[in-house]
């Protein structure tokens, strides 16, 4: 093969695809049983990292960037006057291959624009994922789009390659959605999701019946939103993120700041800052609410629609709910410590653990690696100090503001900075 | 009172399970256990070699793994840091471990814990990685080969991974600040010490050890990695956080830059 050529259509291709943001590579159950290529039973493995530091985990390519769609967000829409090509489908397979077994990368991920129809675009994935696994005998993570429109019968056989597929609903709102990609049904998405959902559930509960049953899908479904280009409030946003949570048993909803690509009235212009603050806070919630036992309307409601730039939401529920406040240490169950400002999951087990030989004190607590600039205005330990002065919310916000460095604190700060 | 000894074994991790055995077995009062590489008398102690004896450091391992499952982990990991007096810290680690009191080794109030901890968790990060770092070169015999050069011994810790993984392709991890590598032969992973002189590092020369169509790959590589990046975006120092400048040497993707 030509490798001049390919080169091109990958700059082409892999610059199309990088705004797609997953990249885990993790989750999976597909170990290497038949001494064929690759491994991903494991946890998932970042091989390198960009220059704006996200990670590449996965060859992350399009098959193709012609598209019938002009979708206002999207790069490769129709409209857009790009260069475009298209791989043949054993060119990505060699790709794959390749770079896999020199350790780059820890399998594909694999979009594309649609061409002709659908179903057509969707065929053309699924022979990629089924050839690599059949023929090259290929145990790697295979992560494939699912094309919004694809035939039931395409996306049941999608996931029998395939270990993660998604659809990105891109806009979290219907009304955004028919505002910026007038050609798109909202039920387009859910189709394809709601389908996904019910073959993993069949999969899993014919697996404890019979053992031999293939794996579909073992890393499950994730979704996208783009944040920053409707105008939609954070609250928009995780409302929707929850409800696809639980309505669709998404593995992971994914939240991209947008990056200008276009000039159009509809959208930010080309220039805008990217937010990626408030990219950075809304994973800060999805992870309170998946990991911390949060609940979305405690987080974000009709009063507080926006979530705080300046602090973490975590910090920002507390300082709202300050009656719970101070809880002792050395008591407090685990669905207390967890919401404690400064205390992440790892801390609250060590914890758990340390107390039942002694009583902590703040030594030890700032041994175990707790945050103890925002902890210590929350909690009780083993020690006569701790903070008596009845403090306002206001009052402590203030304090954990001076006394601590934001990686971000220069982008909000109204203060100018004496030199540069 | 009964005179501390100072032990010393031959630097390898079975060799410090029989020492730790021995003070087991013969009640000895420790005052430090050392490798014969950088043994040091003490003034008021004496000193013993401990010879390796497998079946002694099984029975250690065994009891351990039979206390817990994370504290055998802890052990290897921390052991394999490398860190200076790693071993009479591990020492301790063990007494707590088999101390009256049960899962003393889960007090995370402790010093002793918690610095095998962090050790531990140290050396799993350096694992993983070069889990991730390594980049295999096709030499024109076909191997694909690749240098390491890790803050600590994780050659034995990574075997497995890449065994599992490319199963059907014959391999080589190379340790250059060791000196040894392992070698995979289709069938099972052996260890081979020997002196490569010559440092494969990443650079603009190609090297007539390799295959033409290598080169060719790693191009498309950093191409690829060029055009995945977002302009917009930046951010350098997450960047290198990711990645630290230590390891650029052997990225390919990163040719330009060293």
């Amino acid at each position: 093969m030509s490798f001049e050529r390919i080169r091109e259509k990958l700059n082409i291709l892999a610059d199309a695809a990088k705004y797609d943001v997953s990249c885990s590579s993790s989750g999976s159950k597909r170990s290497n049983t038949n001494k064929g290529l690759g491994d991903s039973s494991g946890m998932g493995i970042c091989h390198s990292y960009t220059e704006d530091g996200r990670c590449v985990s996965l060859l992350k390519i399009l098959l193709t960037n012609y598209c019938i769609f002009d979708c206002a967000y999207c790069v490769t829409r129709k409209s857009n006057d790009i260069k475009r090509a298209a791989f043949k489908i054993q060119e990505v397979v060699d790709l794959t291959i390749n770079f896999y077994r020199r350790n780059y990368i820890e399998g594909l991920f694999l979009s594309s624009g649609i061409f002709k129809n659908p179903d057509y675009t969707m065929e053309r994935l699924v022979a990629v994922a089924k050839k690599l696994r059949l023929e090259e005998n290929f145990n790697g993570y295979i992560h494939l789009k699912s094309i919004p429109g694809a035939s039931d019968e395409l996306m049941r056989e999608a996931g029998l390659w395939a270990d993660r597929l998604s659809v990105n609903i891109e806009v979290p709102t219907i009304s955004g959605l028919k505002l910026l990609a007038p050609d798109k049904k909202h039920e387009d998405f859910t189709k394809p999701m709601l389908k996904v959902k019910t073959e993993i559930l069949q999969y899993q509960a014919e697996k404890k019946v019979i053992k031999s049953t293939p794996k579909y899908a073992p890393a499950g479904q994730s979704t996208q939103m783009i944040i920053g280009a409707t105008g939609e409030s954070d609250k928009d946003i995780m409302y929707s993120a929850t409800h696809y949570y639980r309505k669709y048993h998404m593995k992971r909803v994914y939240y991209s700041g947008y990056v200008p690509v276009a000039e159009d009235n509809r959208l930010p212009a080309i220039g805008t800052q990217v937010p990626m603050l408030r990219e950075n806070r809304l994973y800060q919630t999805d992870w309170l609410l998946r990991f911390y036992g949060f609940s979305v309307h405690e987080i974000l409601n009709d009063k507080h629609p926006n979530l705080d730039v300046e602090i973490d939401p975590k910090l920002s529920w507390a300082l709202r709910n300050l009656h719970y406040f101070p809880i002792d240490i050395n008591t407090a169950d685990k669905h207390l410590l967890a919401r404690v400002p400064g205390l992440g999951m790892k801390s609250v087990s060590k914890i758990l653990k340390g107390r039942k030989f002694r009583k902590l004190n703040w030594d030890h607590l700032k041994k175990i690696g707790v945050a103890l600039n925002r902890a210590k205005y929350f909690i009780l330990c083993d020690s006569r100090y701790w903070e008596r002065k009845d403090l306002q919310a206001a009052q402590i916000k203030g304090m954990i503001l001076q006394n601590s460095q934001g990686k971000f604190r220069s982008t909000h700060s109204a203060q100018l900075s004496l030199f540069n | 009172m009964k005179e501390a000894k100072i032990l010393i074994y031959d630097g390898s991790f079975n060799g410090f399970l029989t020492a730790v055995f021995k003070t087991f077995d013969e009640r000895i009062e420790v005052a430090d256990i050392q490798k014969n590489s950088e043994a040091q008398r003490g003034l008021f102690s004496d000193t013993e070699t401990v010879f390796t004896q497998m079946d002694k450091a099984k029975r250690v391992w065994n009891g351990i793994q039979k206390k817990s499952n994370s504290a055998i982990k802890n052990v290897y990991f921390a052991f394999l840091s490398e860190h200076k007096g790693i071993e009479m810290l591990l020492y301790r680690y063990i007494r707590k471990l088999f101390s009256p009191t049960d899962m003393m080794h889960l007090n995370f109030s402790d010093d002793t814990v918690l610095k095998i901890d962090q050790l531990t968790k140290s050396v799993g990060r350096e694992k993983h990685r070069m889990e991730a770092f390594v980049r295999f070169q096709l030499t024109q015999d076909g191997i694909y080969f690749a240098n390491i050069e890790p803050d600590f011994d994780v050659l034995p810790l990574i075997s497995k991974h890449f065994r599992s993984r490319y199963a059907d392709q014959q391999w080589m991890i190379y340790d250059v600040k060791r000196k040894y590598g392992i070698f995979y032969d289709l069938d099972s992973v052996e260890i081979v010490s020997l002196d490569i002189k010559e440092v494969y590092a990443n650079s603009i020369h190609k090297n007539d050890t390799f295959s033409g169509i290598e080169y060719d790959y790693q191009d498309l590589w950093n191409n690829y990695f060029k055009s995945t990046n977002i302009k917009s975006r930046i951010n350098r120092k997450l960047h290198t956080q990711h990645v630290p400048k230590r390891y650029w040497k052997y990225l390919s993707e990163k040719k330009q830059a060293v």
